[in-house]
């Protein structure tokens, strides 16, 4: 059944959630109608501070088992899966893009391309990794620690790195939210280029309302008061 | 880049670390190695050079100074015994060989010993070339000799009293001549200078049969009889070894002593050395543990986001705590070589600078099998001091370590 999902991956919606809820500590931090996100539909997940954006973020990927309801990615149920199996499925269909970037800073960016790429497809494909570096514009950095990366340069080798196992889906936590306004919106447009290039749909999670408008599908994450009304 | 490329990534990033931990892991290595050759060597040269000894006798004195003197020439003689005493023993029927040896002189710090051919031949020594001595002062060199004085067939030299190098005066006698060199075989007789007994004699203006001066009454010699240092016995019974001991050194002058007891007690009494020094070595082993230990788990905790960043791009449990691992082994590894090449590095310059340890056989070049559990033993070590970081990987949360690193 869940292979006959994978298959109908044209149809099926990429993203896909029930009536989620998860609590912690006893309170609820995060409450949701169903939704669906289709292949090559960019979405902004909205919300202001604690209103569970990177509780949901952490759902999706299959770090988080919530309380009730579930999430599906391609298909197939993540929150029913194994821990091995939901390692499995996250390292096939998505990329993250950290809000701290997390390069390693022992690697090059060069490096840390290759290591994601080997740990993400098991393969070293040298050709592929200058190519994307060269399409964030990074080729004359390629070699420099993230030490000595200035903010711009590292958040292209980190949106390189989430791309370098060809994703279906790049989930971004928060990107611009400590950026200014051009740094965010050159932020935003090296999302949408290079996923668009290479066939990945986004979903980026941010209290930042300045990016809202580049967004045509989103959801609204209620404040917190108002999820535990509800 | 692989996970073993990340751990070669890491201890590069944090290289002052990374090189004093294997240092430290290094010398306590070193210890040990130099300590195990020392001791194997040691044990090995005193075993070679006994083997087919069952027994010496010599003049009363040091059972222990006697077998150090005349097996492994290496201590001052305890005093002569008549050489009368050699026939007397060749008679016991519980006896196999007899060697006389006549010692008191050396050649530039190398050993004159009088002896009979069966004395090289006992340790298997065979000519490199040249002839085996015929007539006095007709000498045979062991190949350190050989090698160490650059002496070739045909050179004559002076022997000097005592058994240093000549301090003392060389005997205005008649020079001894090489008529042959033997083969290196690894054992005392390497170093050694021999001839026959009766050069030792005639050097000293002992009388003796084949010197017969009928013309010169004895007087001219004061009281010296011909005398010989030590006797080496091989017994062909086991009965001797119940029967001669006791019958020398209750009813006889001389005192008889066995080897293998008295290498054992030497053994044992240098062992206790040994064993303190290596306590130390492992001490210093665990330390260089603990502190790989240490190194590791603040790395680590440092990296706590990073490993939280590599579990959601998709690496396994299992892998991050491999790739830890096996930096922790990396370092064991560097640490364990590079102690190994200290060891015998060590070794080599003691053996460069110090004769006596040249002499006991010391040898760099030599690898002890044991070498390698005391390899494994580090790197067992460099493996626990990583496993209990490692197993932080297991207990982690990725979405709270997620949270809670940069
Ligand atoms: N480990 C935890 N234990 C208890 N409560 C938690 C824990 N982690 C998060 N929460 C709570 O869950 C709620 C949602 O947190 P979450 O991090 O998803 O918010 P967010 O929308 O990402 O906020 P921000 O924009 O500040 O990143 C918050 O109220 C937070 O206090
Ligand atoms: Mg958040």
């Amino acid at each position: 059944m869940k292979l006959a999902a994978g298959v109908s991956a044209a149809t099926t919606p990429l993203v896909s959630f029930s009536t989620l809820s998860h609590a912690m500590d006893g309170r609820t931090v995060l409450a949701i109608p169903g939704w669906e996100q289709a292949a090559g539909e960019h979405a902004l997940v909205l919300g202001p501070s604690g209103s569970g954006k990177t509780t949901l973020i952490n759902i999706i990927c299959g770090l988080v088992t919530p309380t009730s309801g579930s999430a599906r990615i391609d298909g197939m149920d993540m929150t029913a899966l194994a821990p091995a199996a939901r390692d499995a499925l996250r390292r096939r269909t998505i990329g993250l893009v950290f809000q701290t970037l997390r390069l390693i800073p022992a690697l090059t960016v060069r490096e840390n391309l290759a290591l994601a790429q080997h740990i993400g497809r098991g393969l070293h494909d040298p050709a592929e990794i200058s190519a994307l570096i060269a399409r964030v514009g990074l080729a004359h950095r390629a070699d420099a620690k993230p030490r000595a990366l200035s903010q711009g340069e590292g958040q292209r080798a980190a949106i390189a790195r989430a791309l370098i196992t060809r994703p279906r889906l790049v989930v971004a936590d928060e990107p611009t939210s400590a950026l200014d306004d051009s740094n965010a919106a050159a932020m935003i447009d090296l999302l949408f280029e290079t996923a668009t290039a290479t066939g990945a749909t986004l979903l980026v999670a941010t209290h930042d309302v300045r990016i809202r408008p580049r967004f045509a599908k989103v959801l609204t994450l209620a404040p917190p008061a108002l999820q535990a009304a509800a | 880049m692989t996970l073993v490329g990340l751990s070669f990534a890491y201890l590069k990033d944090r290289g002052l670390n990374t090189a004093l931990n294997i240092l430290l892991l290094a010398l306590g290595v070193a210890t040990l190695v130099i300590l195990l050759l020392f001791a194997r060597q040691l044990e090995g040269r005193f075993t070679r050079d006994a083997q087919g000894i069952d027994l010496v006798v010599g003049a009363k004195g040091s059972p222990l100074q006697l077998i150090l003197s005349s097996i492994y020439h290496v201590d001052v003689p305890t005093g002569n015994i008549p050489l009368s005493a050699v026939q007397a023993l060749r008679q016991e029927r519980t006896v196999a060989k007899v060697i006389p040896l006549a010692l008191g002189d050396n050649f530039r710090g190398y050993r004159i010993v009088g002896t009979e051919p069966a004395y090289p031949a006992h340790y298997g020594a065979v000519l490199s070339d040249g002839r085996m001595w015929d007539k006095p002062f007709e000498a045979v060199i062991g190949a350190d000799v050989a090698a160490g004085l650059g002496a070739g067939l045909g050179q004559r030299f002076l022997g000097s009293h005592g058994l240093g190098s000549g301090q003392s005066p060389e005997h205005d006698a008649t020079p001894f001549i090489v008529v042959g060199r033997l083969k290196p075989t690894g054992t005392v007789v390497d170093r050694l200078v021999m001839a026959s007994v009766e050069s030792v004699w005639d050097m000293h203006g002992i009388a003796h049969d084949e010197n017969e001066h009928e013309d010169e009454p004895d007087e001219a010699h004061g009281v010296m009889q011909p005398e010989v240092t030590a006797l080496l016995v091989t017994y062909s019974s086991p009965l001797g070894a119940i029967q001669l001991p006791g019958f020398i050194n209750r009813q006889t002058n001389m005192q008889a002593a066995a080897p293998a007891v008295e290498i054992t007690r030497l053994l044992s009494l240098v062992g206790l050395g040994i064993e303190a020094v290596q306590a130390l070595a492992l001490l210093l082993l665990l330390t260089a543990g603990l502190s790989i230990f240490v190194a590791l788990y603040t790395a680590l905790r440092q990296r706590e986001g990073d490993m939280a960043m590599l579990r959601v791009i998709g690496a396994s449990r299992a892998s991050i705590f491999g790739q830890i691992l096996v930096e922790g082994m990396l370092l064991a590894t560097a640490g364990a070589l590079l102690g190994v090449a200290l060891g015998h590095g060590v070794i080599a310059a003691a053996a460069a600078n110090f004769r006596q340890l040249a002499e006991m056989g010391l040898d760099a070049g030599r690898f002890d099998i044991a070498e390698l559990w005391i390899v494994l033993g580090a790197l067992a070590i460099g493996a626990f001091a990583a496993l209990l970081p490692a197993l932080r990987v297991f207990r982690a949360d990725i979405a709270e370590t997620l949270a809670h690193s940069r």
